[in-house]
């Protein structure tokens, strides 16, 4: 690991002032800030990331949850992922955030990990990790090797010709079906982003995976009051029972009124190279019936752009067969 | 291939391990020692420095230390050392807590698991200048021989363990496990130890010894 110097913020505008002098807030930036260090310092000891500065941002006020008047909820960007599965209200009001944030990583992990820091986690993908290997995002230009090498858990969805990188986060996944919206305090003053919108596809440039600038900081995240009368629910696919990645996943949020769906919010992990909200399968789902035969169009709809890689074609179907399986216990219990 | 009839060669005596009494641990951390100062020889200003202050550590001190205050185990420790020191490498080679141990260094198997402010971490996930002021225990600071918390004395009644090596993060990790919400079941406590491996596959176990203590709780709470 290269040496560094390390700060701590005591203030956000101290912060985002240190960290506006980087030339990149994205791959290879030299000024990052630090909260649970979980994804961090795996990849500087990888000399993955090689920052010369850390600012600590963990004594920031920035580590509450809180109701908000509209009946939502904000979220501290240091937030700890367990004290955040963990919150009566996540576990009332918004199901599908608290179990896609315990069905990931390990009850150590999530102790550390923290809201802000899991937005921003890396790929898994181990050309990403392995520094003598060719990646577009990690080295732009150097080309991807896992297109033509191991891509079993890599993605389908949203990929380029340059990176194929799966987005590895659950709550990611939860918080694009629940509409979260990203808070974020830099040089330029303040942004709510959707998260629709932060993460960005990899394109030519996969070095570049969120819209964040040199000294952007993000403070909080919110999530929209609870949709009256919905339920919601996250199911995870992957190769051990626990404490592993998605090779798929789905978040669902569904309203079911007389047999027949009022409002769907679908979205997928484990496939897409940001988390994949997939409006199409909302589109066939709302107004429909809750019925087998609609949930499989709905999952149509969701991979028909799908492009399988040379080892992961399985989970097209694997990614239909988890999204209709969720959506069945949803409407189920609904 | 036998080699029964040939005298095996002594090797040369290594003047350095020729310390009389020599205990498990203590040969072992001077294995340690011998293989830190061979492979951190770019930070090491000044190779083969003996230690004035047990304090300091076996390595020489960094160009870049800095001064940090840590609490652990009740005690608090003022040191220098190098920001990049993690957590698990300062308990071990500064602070000589052995306990906690070095498995993957990249947060995957739990051996390295210790509490922060009462909270399981993976410490080789942290950096030691980052946790001042907080209280760290180690599984040192949880029992004594003659005096094991009920994790550790569960693991002995149960057989919990076959090499040992995990076993230390797994005691941490059961002791916090037991003030987190966790399910009654077996299924629940595997779920919520899944961070901890075992190579040695102690698993049911391990899971026994966990549940004898939720369940003398449990017991005490209600009877």
């Amino acid at each position: 690991m290269n040496t560094f110097a390390l700060t701590r913020a005591d203030d956000s505008a101290q912060a985002i002032a240190t960290a506006a002098k980087a030339t990149t807030a994205q791959q290879g930036a030299e000024i990052r800030f630090i909260g649970g260090g979980t994804t961090l310092i795996d990849l500087m000891k990888l000399n993955v990331e090689q920052p010369k500065t850390l600012i600590d941002i963990n004594r920031l006020p920035l580590d509450k949850i809180e109701a908000l008047p509209d009946g939502g909820l904000t979220i501290g960007a240091v937030v700890r992922n367990s004290d955040l599965a963990y919150h009566p209200v996540v576990r009332k009001s918004y199901a599908v955030l608290s179990e896609a944030i315990l069905s990931g990583a390990s009850a150590q992990l999530r102790n550390m990990a923290t809201t802000a820091g899991n937005l921003l986690q890396r790929t898994r993908c181990m050309y990403f990790r392995a520094t003598d290997m060719p990646c577009n995002k990690r080295e732009p230009g150097t080309g991807c090797a896992a297109i033509t090498g191991a891509n079993r858990s890599l993605a389908i969805l949203g990929t380029s010709e340059h990176c194929i990188a799966t987005n590895p986060s659950d709550m990611n996944v939860a918080m694009a079906a629940l509409e979260a919206t990203i808070h974020v305090r830099g040089p330029k003053g303040e942004q709510s982003i959707p998260i629709a919108d932060f993460h960005v596809l990899p394109g030519n440039t996969p070095q570049r995976e969120t819209v964040l600038e040199p000294g952007d900081l993000i403070t909080h995240v919110t999530l929209p009051p609870p949709a009256p009368g919905s339920r919601s629910l996250y199911l995870k696919l992957r190769d051990r029972a626990s404490y592993e990645f998605a090779l798929a996943s789905a978040a669902v949020v569904v309203t079911v009124a007389n047999g027949k769906l009022t409002r769907a919010r679908i979205a997928l992990g484990g496939v897409g190279t940001k988390p994949w909200r997939s409006t199409e399968a909302e589109g066939e789902l709302t107004g429909q019936p809750a019925t087998q035969a609609v949930f499989q169009k709905a999952a149509d709809a969701a991979l028909r752009g799908a492009k399988p890689q040379s080892e992961n074609g399985f989970k097209i179907e694997l990614a239909k067969r988890c999204l209709v399986h969720a959506l069945k216990l949803a409407t189920q219990t609904a | 291939m036998s080699n029964q009839d040939e005298t095996p060669e002594r090797p040369e005596a290594d003047t350095r391990f020729e310390f009389a009494p020599s205990t498990r641990r203590t040969f072992l951390s001077r294995l340690g020692m011998a293989g830190l100062l061979a492979t951190t020889a770019p930070v090491v200003t000044t190779l083969g420095q003996r230690p004035g202050k047990a304090e300091q550590g076996l390595s020489a001190e960094s160009k870049d230390a800095i001064p940090v205050t840590l609490r652990v185990n009740g005690k608090k420790h003022d040191l220098r050392i190098d920001p990049r020191t993690t957590l698990l490498d300062c308990l071990r080679e500064h602070l000589h807590l052995t306990g906690s141990k070095k498995g993957c260094d990249h947060g995957q198997c739990g051996a390295c698991t210790v509490h922060i402010n009462g909270r399981r971490v993976n410490s080789c996930l942290c950096f030691a200048a980052m946790h001042e002021g907080e209280e760290i225990t180690t599984v040192e600071g949880i029992g004594q021989p003659e005096n094991l918390h009920a994790v550790q004395a569960a693991f002995v009644a149960c057989d919990a363990y076959q090499c040992g090596y995990c076993t230390s993060g797994q005691i941490m990790s059961a002791v916090a496990l037991l003030k987190e919400p966790c399910g009654p079941e077996d299924v629940d406590v595997k779920e919520l130890m899944s961070g901890n491996i075992c190579r040695c596959g102690a698993y049911p176990n391990i899971v026994a010894a966990i549940q004898s203590v939720r369940q003398n709780v449990k017991q005490q709470k209600t009877g």
